[in-house]
């Protein structure tokens, strides 16, 4: 529903010059300033590099663990040659120590390489699987649009999460496996608004230009469509980056988000401790939420301010 | 108005039916073999073996699938896999039944409070309240419910103890103690949904502030609270009963991680322990079960709207 609005109202702020017009420069150059006063006004909206600010943060944490990470990620912290599990938050160690005795904070911060690996990779290959579903769909309609669609929307009525459980438990949860699974599930929702704005341009007088000039159908939609739906596709993969990390996290909570458990995952961290938040010892828990919670909203906060750019 | 009803059902029956064919090959592939899991690791071949044909394991895959569809048609799955002599449906119902109570009561809080918020925002919009309602809706609907739900178990139940921390309420509770067990994962509903309906609303309100018909009741000389329930709510709310229709399927089988910080025995949870198992008759008809759930809900999402506006009647 929202997504449909978005395209919608995309699509009316970068139409083409309809005129019969041969791809000559012109337009490329209209587009291009087009783009830098986008990128200006993007670096000038405060949710943007608020949640651009967020994104680098963790971002450094999953490039450079080491140079944030006050303890090593495996091995327990020693106070005066001792081992505590599950003590409180303390100048030793800051977000305290889970059941083992690993430091929080340094789980927390080791972490963020995961999720920050599998959750774009999905969305990414989610995203060109649905441009070119939807380009082909959109463009050439017929019985092929009609019987993917309703395939996709058959997809569409179970809950991802529940797919992918499916999926997970036959091919195991292999980094790969989750990746391609996530990015399977998604594609469907990407063709669909993709298909959505094709339509929208097939409609178009440059469409039919270029049908006129005998342009092959590889052609127009590489050449022609695909330049003016960009922005959609940019706005769709940002979206999807956030879906993909809260559906990464639940998987991995429930167990399937990789073969090893002792490498520090957040929701994998949080599926070894949630159940100790009941008896008072909420820090091995509440701190990688925290995380999950703030890199999600980083995300989004990117996502919808470049939604509102594009819509202009 | 019957034509349409006519085509979406069948296009509905189309839809389960592939849904079927997706769930059938996915169980075909599990690498564990449920006739070992049930005769357990020391148990004979020949015991085994005699178990997949009693299972109707090694039937012809064509056999198999008429199976599924003529269980579906009949709504009787059998027995469990793996809590053998017990019937799938008598594990389905009760699980029903947990999520129905789940959704209503998170349904019941959060359709009034996010419509009144959405409408609100669109009527202001651009003001600091709009973009309050905006912000806050996009930060909570993007955190996974179970996160969500840490939090707030985390906060309300154990820090302040208001409400229990755990959805098992005892035996033969009264509705109201109920009531309060369940209060606490509904609420993390409520958290993930009061900004994403909140934020289709607001839109539909803005479309429908800013049309003609608006404008003419406002100089007509109605009072902002008689336009917005005799001209606005019919047109603002389309949108959010669509959204809310296609979000049912997701709130009774989705909830997997929530339902398992709550301890909670909902639908989510049973299918996601039975794909685990494997527990395929329980699988299907959980998975089954949840489809219908999403067909019967955007129907009626569907019909609501052609109720609302007549239009959308026509023009399917």
């Amino acid at each position: 529903m929202e997504e449909s609005n978005v395209v919608q109202d995309q699509l009316e702020s970068e139409v083409q010059e309809p005129d019969l017009v041969p791809i000559s420069t012109a337009p490329a150059l209209d587009r291009k300033s087009v783009r830098a006063e986008q990128r200006r006004e993007l670096f000038r909206t405060p949710s943007f590099l608020i949640g651009l600010f967020i994104v680098l943060l963790w971002l450094a944490c999953g490039i450079v663990p080491e140079v944030f990470a006050r303890y090593p990620e495996l091995d327990p912290v020693r106070v005066d040659g001792q081992v505590i599990p599950r003590a409180a938050p303390s100048a030793d160690a800051w977000f305290g120590t889970d059941g083992t005795g690993r430091d929080v904070f340094s789980r927390v911060v080791y972490g963020a390489d995961n999720v920050l690996i599998n959750a774009p990779a999905a969305a990414l290959i989610a995203v060109a699987l649905g441009a070119l579903l939807g380009l082909i769909m959109g463009y050439y309609r017929g019985w092929v649009d009609e019987i993917m669609s309703r395939i996709m929307e058959a997809v569409l009525s179970l809950p991802v999460i529940l797919l992918a459980i499916m999926v997970l438990v036959v091919f195991g949860a292999s980094r790969l496996a989750i990746i391609l699974t996530i990015a399977g599930l998604f594609t469907p929702v990407v063709t669909r608004t993709v298909r959505a704005a094709v339509l929208t341009e097939s409609q178009l007088d440059y469409v039919a230009a270029a049908k006129l000039r005998g342009e092959s159908g590889l052609f127009i939609m590489l050449r022609e469509i695909l330049p003016n739906i960009t922005n959609v596709l940019v706005v769709e993969f940002t979206v999807r980056v956030g879906y993909a990390i809260f559906t990464v996290a639940t998987l991995a909570f429930l167990g399937l988000g990789a073969d090893d458990v002792t490498v520090a995952d957040w929701g994998t961290d949080i599926s070894q401790s949630y159940d100790l938040v009941k008896a008072g010892q909420w820090w091995p828990s509440i701190f990688p939420a925290l995380a999950i919670a703030i890199l999600v909203i980083g995300v989004n906060l990117i996502a919808d301010s470049l939604d509102k750019v594009y819509k202009g | 108005m019957f034509q349409f009803l006519i085509r979406r059902l069948l296009l509905a029956v189309v839809t389960l039916f592939l849904i079927l064919v997706i769930v059938f090959a996915l169980t075909r592939v599990f690498p564990s073999d449920p006739a070992r899991q049930l005769a357990g690791p020391f148990a004979s071949e020949e015991r085994v073996a005699s178990l997949t044909e009693n299972l109707g394991l090694d039937d012809p895959l064509i056999t198999q699938f008429g199976r599924l569809l003529w269980s579906v048609v009949t709504l009787d799955f059998g027995e469990s896999f793996s809590q053998p002599g017990v019937r799938v449906l008598d594990l389905v119902r009760p699980a029903l039944w947990n999520s129905a109570k789940l959704v209503g009561l998170a349904l019941l809080l959060t359709l009034p409070i996010s419509i009144l918020g959405g409408i609100w925002a669109g009527y202001k919009k651009d003001t600091l309240a709009d973009r309050s309602i905006v912000s806050f809706g996009l930060a909570s609907a993007s955190i996974p419910d179970f996160v969500s739900g840490v939090f707030l178990q985390f906060i309300i139940g154990v820090q302040l103890g208001w409400l229990p921390a755990i959805s098992n309420a005892p035996d033969n509770a009264s509705i109201f103690t109920e009531l309060r067990y369940i209060l606490l994962p509904a609420l993390a509903i409520v958290f993930v949904y009061f900004g994403y309906i909140a934020r289709i609303t607001r839109a539909g309100a803005i479309t429908a502030f800013e049309s003609d018909y608006t404008r003419t009741a406002f100089m007509k000389g109605l009072s902002p609270s008689e336009v917005i329930r005799k001209h606005v709510m019919k047109n603002a709310l389309q949108p959010t009963v669509a959204v809310t229709g296609t979000q049912m399927g997701y709130l009774f089988g989705g909830l997997v991680g929530l339902e398992l910080v709550f301890n909670y025995p909902g639908l989510g949870g049973l299918i996601f322990r039975a794909a685990t198992a494997p527990d395929f008759p329980l699988l299907q008809a959980g998975v089954v079960t949840v489809a219908i759930i999403f067909m019967l809900s955007t129907l009626a999402a569907d019909l609501l709207i052609a109720w609302m506006n007549p239009r959308a009647r026509i023009s399917s």
